[in-house]
């Protein structure tokens, strides 16, 4: 067994956006009726997803009361279950290496000095600049692979200690990486080639890895999922799934929002819009009617952007319903939040309350 | 060796297309009406000729399983549970099934389902495998759109699989654990009878079986019992996935015959133990949780359930773990002993007290601090442990501990010859200052 405590500071509130909650109840309904305790599983997990990787204790008591279950039952899960971080880790990348005997043997404890060198002296530290942090599980069960780490969603095998450090530089640069065995092998059959299978007559092609850039657990959760896993319109797995990118739009536009949608985004969408929407959505120079509406109902809008926002000019839920790329880049540009906005999904909620503000 | 033509794994690597139309290609989801149409005491028939033996560790045999299940569907309708919480260390088989070839699941989970009498199947899939959980979701997906399973089917039998995951418990692989989890608690192990055949999931007779055993099930009802028997060895009979990892020159997983010789199987699938066979040390040939052997008796091994049982160890999940001559075989036990005390549960005093105390006496043996004596409260307190807690668990964790004792009590003791003779009376008064 091991100890585990909830993180002495713990956030206010915390609630699923509305499109992950949506898909919470899409997954409550997979089970017979009266055993919605079963999903506490999945919705826990989708909680500490979107909570940047780790769960804090409002979540906890969220989940329970979306399932109808007792808080310290929900608590036991989430101690119990050690893929539940009960502490915050880092924003980019939270690293999981596999210590255990076949990986040991095959030098994963070169690759635990790597991050106590380069990330934290102890494990379930977070780094300096906040971006990493690293602790040694439990068998990720890829022993053919060892020695490996397991970075939200994918895993990276058949590490050696130089591939491993750049493998940080990458993820701490914004550079994309590839999942699967470093050594360029196919998965797991035996570097050089498969020694068996070789009769088989299939002429089509496997799907490769593909390369993709790590910035957080929100954005690992979206990224590459398919429609069956969240339910929304996000990428297929059909395309993908195991490490694959996704080519839908946009599974593809949310890992790279950092770099190739910010420089498209200005040089493509601004001139187009310049004369309809003046670079961006439509401003006010006062609320109308003297009232603004209460942003602050907008899950992930805190009193200080509400203030901010309002600077601007937008004091509406319909002001921001309707945002679409040129928009997105535009607020990004004044206040650096397309990140945050788009994961918490902060036009959709707008479109519902604006819609309930009106009925 | 093993000709392609009947192994039944055939896309383990990836190397062709994972979805539906690539398995039917590849034979998958051929005549599965036909199959489900025998009947299902043909079915459970056809499994017990095949002579199938659980691949998830314990080998029993799935037909007689399957039949354990009541005749008529009462008022608690039934289910089907796979347990695809693979999570001990040396084992990964299971994940390249999922990722790479998961419609022998699907289809296997119809077949599966139906001659349990089940409509619904719930796959617990471990945590860490989400990329996996996404593709075999994605195969489901596929299913249900070419009306493979569903509502009103093609198969005529309503099915519906739902993928079910975990979050990082080695626990709930054992499979009332595994239902516990599946309702939504902790994973802790129920005390049995009553047997999951009849008191299950949410109280449901079910039926639990390893990813493997119910992927293999397609292909042996379309090729028949006699073939698969006709595999391997009496008692033994079949293919079987293997995970060769550790001091091996090109670790993999590949499908071999039950009864391979371990030299050949490492020698050809995997270019051998590094630096050559005479540097073998050891193996530990079915995941962390049984005994280990040593390189002597490795030479005319046959990886089976009942050759390896003789051996004092098993079969396992038939994940080899090779250790060559470099290799701190007492350190490498003391973490297994680490990962059993990180996975008790916790609600059984012998295991949860106990897999803690081991540990921390082998952490002390890995270092040669110990007392020779020390050695036999080490072994008996192993032997205290197993057999008397409600899971395996105990017992997994005591057997590493016990086989290393039994083959390398040599080691452990010129270890503790070797502390003692370097213990330097000159520091040790510095080091009780700091």
């Amino acid at each position: 067994m091991t100890v585990r405590r909830l993180n002495s500071e713990q956030p206010a509130d915390f609630s699923l956006t509305p499109k992950n909650l949506e898909w919470a109840k899409g997954q409550i309904a997979k089970y017979p009726e009266g055993r919605q305790a079963s999903a506490v599983i999945p919705v826990l997990w989708r909680a500490q997803e979107q909570f940047d990787g780790w769960l804090p204790e409002p979540a906890i008591r969220y989940v329970a009361d979306l399932l109808g279950m007792p808080h310290i039952r929900v608590l036991e899960v989430a101690t119990f279950y050690t893929m539940f971080q009960l502490a915050p880790v880092g924003n980019k990348a939270h690293i999981q290496i596999c210590g255990t005997t076949p990986c040991m043997l095959c030098g994963s404890e070169k690759l635990i000095d790597i991050c106590k060198k380069k990330i934290a002296p102890h494990a379930h530290e977070v780094s300096e600049d906040r971006n990493f942090s690293w602790e040694e599980v439990e068998c990720l069960g890829s022993c053919s692979n060892a020695p490996m780490v397991q970075i939200w969603k994918d895993t990276y095998e058949d590490l050696t200690p130089e591939d491993f450090e750049k493998l940080l530089d990458d993820i701490a640069a914004g550079k994309e990486v590839v999942p699967g065995p470093a050594n360029g092998r196919r998965f797991a059959a035996p570097l050089g080639g498969a020694t068996t299978l070789t009769e088989i007559k299939d002429s089509t092609k496997g799907l490769d890895p593909l390369a993709h850039v790590v910035n957080g657990a929100a954005a690992a959760s979206e990224v590459f999922a398919g429609a069956s896993i969240n339910g929304g319109e996000g990428g297929s797995p059909m395309n993908g799934g195991v490490g694959v990118k996704a080519p839908a739009s946009k599974a593809s536009a949310v890992p790279k929002k950092s770099d190739a949608a910010k420089k498209a985004a200005p040089a493509a969408e601004k001139p187009a819009k310049a004369v309809a929407k003046k670079d961006g959505p439509e401003l006010l120079k006062a609320p109308r009617g003297g009232k603004a509406d209460d942003l602050k109902k907008i899950k992930g809008l805190g009193p200080k952007m509400e203030t901010s926002i309002n600077e601007l000019g937008i004091y509406h839920y319909d002001q921001i319903a309707g945002w679409g790329e040129a928009e997105l880049a535009w607020i990004d540009d004044k206040l650096k939040i397309r990140a945050r906005l788009e994961r918490e999904d902060w036009p959709g909620q707008a479109k519902v309350l604006a819609a309930e503000s009106e009925g | 060796m093993l000709k392609d033509q009947d192994r039944i794994f055939t896309n383990i690597y990836g190397l062709h297309d994972w979805g539906l139309k690539g398995a039917m290609r590849r034979g998958l989801w051929d005549g599965t009406k036909g199959i489900l149409e025998n009947g299902r005491d043909w079915i459970i028939e056809q499994m017990k000729a095949s002579g199938l033996r659980g691949r998830g560790g314990a080998g029993f045999p799935t037909g007689l399983k399957w039949s354990f299940m009541p005749k008529e569907i009462g008022e608690r309708p039934h289910y089907l549970v796979v347990n695809a919480d693979e999570s001990e260390p040396g084992t990964c088989k299971d994940r390249e099934i999922l990722r790479h070839d998961p419609h022998h699941l699907v289809e296997g989970c119809l077949i599966a389902g139906f001659a349990v009498g089940a409509h619904t199947a719930f796959i617990y899939v471990r945590g860490e495998y989400i990329r996996e959980r996404e593709r075999l979701q994605a195969a489901i997906d596929q299913a249900y759109e070419a009306k493979l399973i569903g509502k009103n089917n093609k198969n005529s039998w309503d099915f519906d699989i739902v993928v079910h995951h975990g979050a990082g418990a080695y626990i709930c692989g054992e499979e009332t654990a595994l239902l516990e989890s599946l309702e939504g608690k902790k994973g802790q192990p129920r005390l049995k009878p009553p047997f999951p055949a009849n008191v299950g999931l949410y109280g449901c007779p079910s039926t639990v079986n390893n990813v493997e055993s119910i992927a293999v099930a397609p292909t042996i009802l379309r090729r028949g019992g006699a073939w698969f028997s006709g595999l391997g060895k009496p008692n033994n009979t079949g293919t079987k996935l293997f995970g060769l990892s550790g001091h091996v020159e090109r670790s993999c997983v590949v499908e071999e015959e039950l009864g391979v010789p371990f030299r050949e199987l490492v020698e050809k699938h995997a270019g051998g133990v590094r630096g050559g066979w005479d540097n073998l040390l050891a193996i530990i040939p079915g995941g962390a949780s049984v005994p280990l052997l040593p390189a002597s008796e490795c030479e005319d091994l046959e990886m089976a359930f009942d050759s390896l049982k003789a051996k004092q160890s098993g079969l396992g999940t038939a994940a080899v773990l090779v250790m060559d001559k470099s290799t701190d075989v007492v350190k490498a036990i003391a973490r297994i002993s680490y990962f059993f005390k990180h996975e008790s549960c916790g609600q059984c005093t012998p295991c949860r007290e106990g897999t803690g105390w081991v540990w921390r006496v082998m952490e002390r043996m890995a270092r040669g601090e110990a007392q020779k004596s020390e050695i036999d409260t080490l072994f008996n307190v192993t032997k205290q442990v197993e057999g008397h807690t409600i899971c395996a668990l105990g017992d997994a964790a005591a057997w590493p501990i016990q086989g290393l004792i039994r083959h390398f009590r040599p080691e452990i003791e010129r270890r503790i010859d070797e502390f003692t003779r370097n213990a330097d009376p000159a520091e040790a008064p510095l080091v009780a200052v700091e």
